[in-house]
């Protein structure tokens, strides 16, 4: 602001082409405030109109340059001065000069990657967002919109089953099995706990899912655990040969993908906790990962183009105007 | 824009052996402490319990046993599991210094009440750590809890079952 308030201002406003139409979804906030959010998906087009308003119709404003970005960031918590830019695209929206009247600008960042999903945790965060700036000697005037970007992956093609005998020598040995190693987000987890000796006094059995954060390299790691679940299977003393079913709905949970160390940043990963409990309260454990990741909410037509290719000559029907299936918006990662 | 119902039936389970099901179970062991005796007199005068143990668990040699053990002695079994084991061994009821001291009212350390304030903790005390599947390796709370005396002198070392 120029110090004897006479000078002329501007308020920026960004606004999407698509903002009726596009979809949100929540996303919790550094301090826990859920707020909505435009969705966005790897390689979508952002386009839309940067509004600048004069505070003072009539008045000129004088400016450096108009310009938008479009940012994809890194921001560790313990090192907030820097940011990690892995996507950073510009786009000059006017050239230094000056305005005599509210204007709008279009922009388009065509085909965007974005590689990464959002993310907000105890000590990183990787955003998306546009940033409109109208340049000026002293201080420019700047607008942030920030967006959400899931990345989506489709069924893993190997999902074998975690299946593992554990114990303590001649006190208590069980087998567990979880009937996959990579779940979706909605997914169920269905497995069993089966007994094969049992010589202690266990008084009740949970599963936790655990969300472990680990940021910083080398000599640095910190490694932040947070307890997302904790659902008790069984309640009682079992024997030999008894087996306890688990069935676990993921749904009800507050997760995300498991992100396997962003841009060498971080990671997010996902734990299954077996923990039985005896009479004293001692707690036997035993932990195993999982792999977590973000089904699309659009059917899958699975038909390479070849295969829809042969499948219309045997319908006998080869009009070009059969429609091939679409792709859908889901990226293999 | 259909999901596909995910699949929640059990996995597959193998029926249980009736004998294990409706047996015994594996994990049975009892430990009391009771029926205090105070012995001697004067200066030397001291109260022991009685230490009785039923189980069927393999690591234990005899399936039933009862020993006379008196305070210093649970003292020593805790301070040897400290030593030995990676438990954290529970704590033992108090020392009672203070009822120890020349010209109190009362019985002291003798006095009924205190004794099976006594019982009650060494009761709870030794079924904690009998329970521990660490403390079950080792030689010292065997000796405790099964010979017929302690041996202060013996060699400290692991139990393995055959």
């Amino acid at each position: 602001m120029s110090f004897f308030g006479f000078g002329q201002s501007a308020d920026i406003d960004i606004v999407l082409n698509d903002a009726e139409t596009r979809k949100k979804a929540e996303h919790k906030s550094e301090d826990g405030r859920k707020d909505k959010y435009f969705l966005f998906y790897d390689g979508e087009t952002v386009s839309g109109k940067v509004n600048v308003t004069l505070k003072y119709p009539g008045k000129r404003l004088e400016h450096n340059g108009i310009k938008i970005e479009f940012v994809g960031q890194i921001e560790l918590y313990y090192d907030r001065g820097n940011h990690h830019e892995f996507v950073s695209l510009v786009k000059d929206l006017a050239r230094p000069g000056e305005i005599t009247q509210s204007q709008t600008f279009d922009f388009e960042f065509t085909h965007v990657e974005k590689p990464y999903e959002s993310y907000t945790g105890q000590n990183v965060k990787l955003r998306y967002f546009l940033r409109a700036t109208v340049s000026r000697r002293l201080n420019d005037i700047s607008k942030e919109l920030d967006i959400v970007v899931h990345t989506l992956s489709t069924y893993p093609e190997l999902n074998s089953s975690i299946k593992m005998e554990v114990g303590i020598e001649d006190c208590l040995h069980i087998e567990f099995e979880y009937n996959k190693s990579k779940y979706h987000l909605k997914d169920v987890i269905v497995g069993k706990i089966y007994f094969l000796l049992v010589r202690i006094k266990i008084r009740h059995m949970e599963i936790d899912i655990i969300k472990r954060e680990t940021t910083g390299t080398g000599p640095n790691v910190y490694h932040e655990n947070d307890t997302i679940a904790k659902y008790e299977i069984m309640d009682g003393a079992p024997v030999r040969g008894e087996s306890i079913p688990i069935r676990l709905f993921l749904a009800g949970y507050e997760m995300t993908p498991t992100m396997r160390d962003i841009n060498k940043k971080f990671s997010v990963r996902y734990y299954l906790n077996l923990v039985l409990i005896d009479e004293e309260e001692r707690r036997y454990f035993k932990q195993q990962e999982i792999t977590l990741w973000r089904k699309g909410d659009i059917v899958r037509k699975s038909m390479s183009h070849q295969a829809a290719i042969s499948s219309q000559r045997f319908e006998g029907s080869s009009h070009p105007e059969k429609p091939l299936p679409q792709d859908s918006r889901e990226d293999d990662s | 824009m259909a999901d596909t119902i995910a699949d929640t039936r059990r996995l597959y389970t193998k029926p249980q052996n009736l004998n294990d099901a409706y047996g015994p179970p594996s994990n049975f062991l009892e430990i009391d402490v009771s029926n205090p005796q105070t012995i001697g007199v004067g200066r030397g005068k001291y109260t022991t319990y009685e230490v009785r143990l039923k189980t069927n668990l393999p690591i234990f040699k005899l399936k039933e046993s009862s020993v006379r053990r008196r305070y210093s002695d649970f003292e020593w079994l805790r301070a040897e599991l400290e030593r030995e084991s990676k438990v954290v061994v529970p704590p033992l009821p108090g020392k009672a210094l203070i009822r120890q001291l020349p010209f109190r009212g009362g019985d002291g350390i003798f006095e009924d009440s205190f004794i099976e304030e006594r019982r009650q903790g060494l009761e709870q005390f030794l079924n904690k750590v009998a329970g521990h599947p660490l403390a079950q390796n080792e030689r010292c709370l065997h000796m405790f809890l099964q010979d017929e005396s302690v041996d202060k002198n013996y060699t400290p070392s692991k139990v393995r079952q055959a």
